[in-house]
């Protein structure tokens, strides 16, 4: 049954803004850009005693044209690959000061998955206190979609073409959480940017403890995902739904806690949303029914494996957590 | 007090009185003395501050940078393959005007690998936007790195200090260690006014338009340029408290009227001023020493070789395809003068490469016949040459 709810206005919106913010309207994100909407939730939890470095890529892009920037946080950015190492170097020099600011590092997933891994690794083995945030679109989309080890199977980039001997990327996503997890660092997490509080409580819980902590944050992409900028939350959150990105939190590489699904949807609701996929949707192509079917699979692989299926509603679970109750209650 | 060190020993030794708060680095020969003795040093408690082992030459230079924009002083070290690891950071580093000091522990590029000595690295790296110092000795060693601070945190520039690998890191010279008052005196607290800072949040490595690139271009160009006098004031205040001087920009040493020059970068110094004692007969030469190589002392130069006849260049490294890479800044910077010294340019010394005294002797001789202008590689055995190469028949000599 659909609630109607009366919306702010969004000038109402900017009139109270929240107690900090660390990265400013103004900037030159798309219209419904997940990184954008993830990258503000993350500084505000924060909160003002931080240092960022931020990898090469649309946040630093977009967020910093000289002589304009969007930060009201200190804030470097060095190179695509090196994130993790400008953090420890950071956090390094803090330490010798015997000051306590929180370092944060900021990477896209190319910059975490792929061309800065290494520096990530080092820097996880080396116990630095920094909370590393990724920010997860799934593929280059700063240089124009390209894949990345990060793109999901059979998603359609430019680097990834479907057609009639491809059926987009023919890898699977890199698990990247069990990879930083196996550094048996003290805290490392998923989130989606479709759940803003849950984002909020897993930055405060990063923040606070000491040594290396890992969050990988789920964020549409509506230019390189193929789909209207309004719909960035609502796709993220099918997502989580249907199990193809758990929302989970492990430590010391044991998992604590998971995200339950109050009822997993199938994954062509997720997947029938994007351009990214549109090939899989050729009725005449057993190739496609084949990809869908993997999908599933994957999907359901993750539900069991993280056992992401709830026992009836939970105000925190994949339909409660951020939502509004029948009459204005907020859930949790 | 002179004391017997080793290179890298007197080089670590004098890190720790520069009281660097943050040290990164990678192992690499021949830098790994450096760093070992620097990791003594911290586990015995005599140095104190944080110093990472990283995973790579990469984040070496990255660590050295985060934690310089966070405030603190650094040091890294490294040498060849390193040096060109970290190369698209040190474009960075300097690109952000950020003030640190690194040792080049000059060593040889890889194919063919080799772990000896020549300067094919540190000149891989000179466009950069580093200062280049070029050491002559180990005491020079020690001097221009206390003063490398100096220069780096009163310019915003970061400096290399290049020692040649092995034939100074690892050999064992009477060294003056300067004590630890003298380095304070000379050397104030890190301050670097542009470093972050959660009370006054800016941001640092925007993304700039065709608008600015090419003004940011022209003040890091117009700094480098402006350094010299930062290199000359540091050597000259660093003297006045030890009593040496490193030799400023460029160190020049030689009879007056002498009109037969050598331009010379690093150790190979030391060489030729022994061998001009032993061929005491040969004409009177004047030995030129660049310390400074970025900023390059043109103008120093010219001064230096006005009334020379013949000028010799000796190359420690090549830009293949074309020749001697010091020598065409050589020559640029010459053309000026009305009348400028025929030029020649030699490479010597590649990949550890000896270099006798006896050197002296044939490059007196080779300007006698050699034409002017050109460059060639001394010491080239046509015996060792691959067949296709030009060399000898393999299958003959093993017959």
């Amino acid at each position: 049954m659909d609630v109607e709810i009366e919306l702010p206005q969004i000038s109402e919106l900017r009139a109270n803004p929240p107690r900090f913010q660390g990265l400013t309207p103004g900037h030159r994100a798309c219209l419904g850009c997940g990184e954008a909407l993830a990258a503000r939730l993350v500084t505000e939890a924060a909160g003002p005693d931080v240092m960022i470095a931020n990898a090469t890529g649309c946040l630093e892009i977009f967020t910093t044209p000289w002589p304009e920037s969007a930060w009201r946080l200190p804030w470097i950015h060095s190179l695509f690959e090196n994130t993790g190492a400008i953090a420890s170097g950071m956090e390094a020099a803090l330490k010798a000061q015997g000051k306590n600011t929180k370092v944060l590092a900021f990477a896209g997933d190319g910059g975490t998955f792929d061309i800065g891994f290494q520096a990530l690794s080092g820097m996880l083995e080396r116990g630095h206190n920094v909370l590393y945030v990724c920010f997860d679109n799934e593929a280059y989309m700063n240089t124009g979609i390209q894949r990345s080890s990060s793109t999901p199977h059979a998603a359609m980039t430019t680097t990834s073409p479907p057609g009639s001997a491809r059926m987009g990327k023919r890898h699977l996503k890199k698990d990247i959480l069990s990879i930083v997890a196996a550094h048996h660092i003290p805290y490392a997490a998923t989130a989606s940017v479709a759940y803003p509080s849950d984002i909020r409580k897993k930055v405060r819980r990063a923040i606070d403890i000491e040594g290396p902590t890992f969050l990988q944050i789920h964020c549409p992409c509506p230019l390189g995902w193929g789909h209207e900028g309004n719909l960035s939350i609502e796709i993220a959150r099918l997502a989580v739904q249907t199990g193809l990105y758990p929302v989970i939190e492990l430590e010391r590489s044991e998992l604590i806690g998971s995200m339950p699904i109050r009822k997993s949807k199938p994954v062509v609701e997720y997947l029938s949303k994007q351009q990214r996929f549109r090939h899989l949707f050729n009725k005449n192509d057993a190739r496609a029914i084949e990809e869908l079917a993997h999908i599933q699979a994957l999907a359901d692989h993750n539900i069991k494996r993280y056992q992401l299926c709830g026992d009836g509603a939970d105000a925190l679970d994949s339909e409660g957590a951020d939502t509004v109750k029948r009459g204005g209650m907020r859930w949790g | 007090m002179l004391k017997a060190l080793e290179g890298s020993q007197a080089i670590a030794q004098t890190v720790a009185l520069c009281r660097p708060q943050v040290v990164a680095a990678y192992p690499i020969t021949p830098q790994t003395h450096i760093v070992e003795n620097i990791a003594r040093l911290v586990a015995d408690g005599s140095m104190q501050c944080e110093l990472v082992s990283v995973e790579s030459e990469f984040s070496a230079a990255s660590l050295v940078l985060g934690a310089a924009c966070a405030g603190s002083r650094t040091y890294t070290a490294s040498a060849s393959q390193g040096i060109l690891l970290m190369s698209e950071v040190l474009y960075n580093i300097a690109g952000l005007r950020v003030p640190m000091v690194m040792t080049c522990a000059n060593r040889a590029i890889s194919a063919p690998l080799s772990i000896w000595n020549d300067q094919q690295d540190s000149m891989a790296v000179r466009d950069a936007g580093w200062i280049q110092l070029y050491c002559a000795d180990n005491q020079e060693a020690v001097d221009t790195t206390i003063q490398a601070y100096r220069i780096a945190e009163s310019t915003e520039l970061p400096v290399m200090v290049c020692v040649d690998g092995f034939t100074l890191t690892h050999t064992l010279e009477p060294i003056d260690i300067p004590d630890q008052a003298q380095v304070d005196e000379f050397l104030p607290a890190f301050k670097f006014k542009r470093a972050l800072d959660p009370a006054n949040p800016t941001s640092i490595g925007t993304l700039v338009s065709p608008d600015y690139y090419t003004e940011a271009r022209y003040s890091h160009h117009q700094a480098l340029l402006d350094s010299e006098q930062a290199i000359i004031a540091a050597d000259a205040d660093w003297q006045a408290i030890c009593g040496r001087s490193s030799g400023g920009l460029v160190s020049v040493n030689g009879p007056d009227n002498a009109r037969i020059g050598v331009i010379t970068l690093g150790s190979i110094y030391g060489t030729l001023y022994e061998a001009r004692e032993t061929y005491s007969e040969l004409p009177d030469t004047r030995l030129i020493s660049l310390r400074a190589y970025r900023p390059f002392p043109a103008a120093a130069l010219r001064e230096i070789c006005k009334d020379l006849t013949d000028l010799v260049i000796l190359e420690r490294a090549i830009s293949l395809g074309s020749g001697g890479i010091v020598s065409a800044e050589v020559h640029s910077a010459l053309s000026s003068l009305p009348e400028s010294p025929r030029i020649y340019s030699y490479a010597v010394g590649l990949g550890g490469r000896d270099i006798p005294l006896d050197l002296y002797r044939r490059m007196h001789a080779r300007i006698r016949d050699d034409k002017p202008g050109g460059f060639s590689i001394l010491d080239v055995d046509t015996e060792r040459l691959l067949p296709e190469d030009g060399g000898p028949d393999q299958t003959a000599i093993t017959a």
